[in-house]
């Protein structure tokens, strides 16, 4: 088990080019249809709380889902598989090829991956829409911090205890019992 | 003992970085500036490096970092110390999680949670949008980058609506769009 968190997510770290975010596509892949190790609405708990904790995001999401599957030592495999690529990859290219990223081949390529990048996270957004909201209210929340995110510059981790505080508030004050709030 | 400190400098940028990898430079700026192991322009090349290779961003730029200062054990021990806190922390609150998950306010704040994450999301796809499809020009249509505009519709199609291929696998796209970069010089 411990081995298979560690190939896992060392393949999702070789997969994932650019920030956290463009490995979800990645993720949902491997973690949620192929293992079946988490649901799509867990994946996005794991990035709401990975967005306001220290730590690069693809850390904290491995950490999660390790920790989940077993325990500390689950968590601390899942985390050092996902560096493990880098360590490897990094380290062959400084050794080797510092001009790496002047290449004009892997600039074209990069310019290429961008494109699909894009497009694979918004399939992942679509997805993940399904499972985080499922009446107005969480559309309200989700138009709301989309925009202030897109056209303001306030800090994510303020809009993170905001859209917790709102989820609180709507589900207490708002919603009369009987209401579910799935 | 340049390992120490190493993993010291890497440990506050892990712990003081909130968000995505792009979170981690403001703390590698600092490290360059205060230590001298490495200069500005160094970092600039190893931001580009780290971009434009497998795994997350900040830990490739912590390898790179380690590497350039101390060697392979530099490297190895930079990425070690970005990342020790993120496992501190996480541990501590999915284990906190476990025994508070079913109380109705943390479901509650999780409603509001889940629903923002996918706003965040969206919105950081919508700046690797720009980055792809805007370029610099000096009328509108100018600064539309047709070919990538074609290509994200090639693969849009491919990846949602087309049977036969849209349950491939991710990487399989990203492979496919590198060559259409390549071949095309995008």
């Amino acid at each position: 088990m411990l081995f298979d968190l560690f190939i896992t997510f060392a393949k999702i770290g070789v997969m994932t080019f650019g920030g956290g975010y463009a490995m979800l596509p990645i993720l949902q892949r491997e973690l949620v249809e192929n293992k079946g190790w988490s649901t799509e609405e867990d994946l996005a708990d794991y990035f709401a709380i990975g967005q306001c904790t220290p730590g690069i995001i693809a850390i904290n999401t491995a950490t999660f889902i390790g920790t989940k599957q077993k325990g500390i030592i689950g968590g601390i495999v899942a985390s050092l598989g996902m560096v493990f690529p880098s360590l490897v990859i990094i380290t062959l290219i400084a050794t080797v090829l510092t001009t790496f990223s002047e290449l004009e081949i892997v600039k074209h390529a990069f310019a290429g991956i961008r494109v699909a990048v894009c497009v694979l996270i918004f399939n992942s957004v679509l997805k993940l829409m399904k499972g985080a909201i499922k009446d107005y209210y969480a559309l309200f929340i989700f138009i709301g911090i989309f925009l202030v995110a897109l056209f303001t510059s306030v800090s994510t981790v303020w809009l993170i205890i905001a859209s917790a505080i709102f989820g609180i508030l709507i589900n207490t004050l708002v919603k009369k019992k009987g209401d579910k709030t799935k | 003992m340049i390992y120490f400190s190493l993993f010291y400098e890497f440990f506050k940028a892990g712990l003081f970085a909130v968000g995505g990898g792009l979170a981690t430079i403001p703390f590698m700026k600092e490290i360059s500036i205060k230590t001298g192991w490495f200069t500005l322009s160094q970092l600039t090349d190893m931001i580009a490096v780290s971009e434009s290779t497998p795994g997350p961003m900040g830990v490739n730029c912590a390898t790179y970092v380690g590497y350039e200062t101390a060697g392979i054990l530099g490297g190895i021990i930079a990425t070690l110390g970005l990342i020790a806190p993120s496992i501190i922390v996480i541990i501590i609150i999915s284990k906190i999680l476990e025994k508070f998950r079913n109380n109705k306010y943390v479901d509650a704040a999780f409603f509001g949670l889940r629903a923002a994450s996918v706003a965040l999301i969206a919105d950081a796809g919508v700046s690797v949008a720009e980055l792809t499809f805007i370029k610099t020009g000096s009328t509108v249509l100018e600064m539309i980058n047709w070919q990538s505009i074609v290509l994200s519709a090639v693969i849009l199609y491919f990846s949602r609506w087309c049977k036969p291929t849209k349950k491939l696998h991710p990487i399989v796209f990203i492979g496919f769009a590198a060559l259409m970069g390549i071949i095309f010089s995008l």
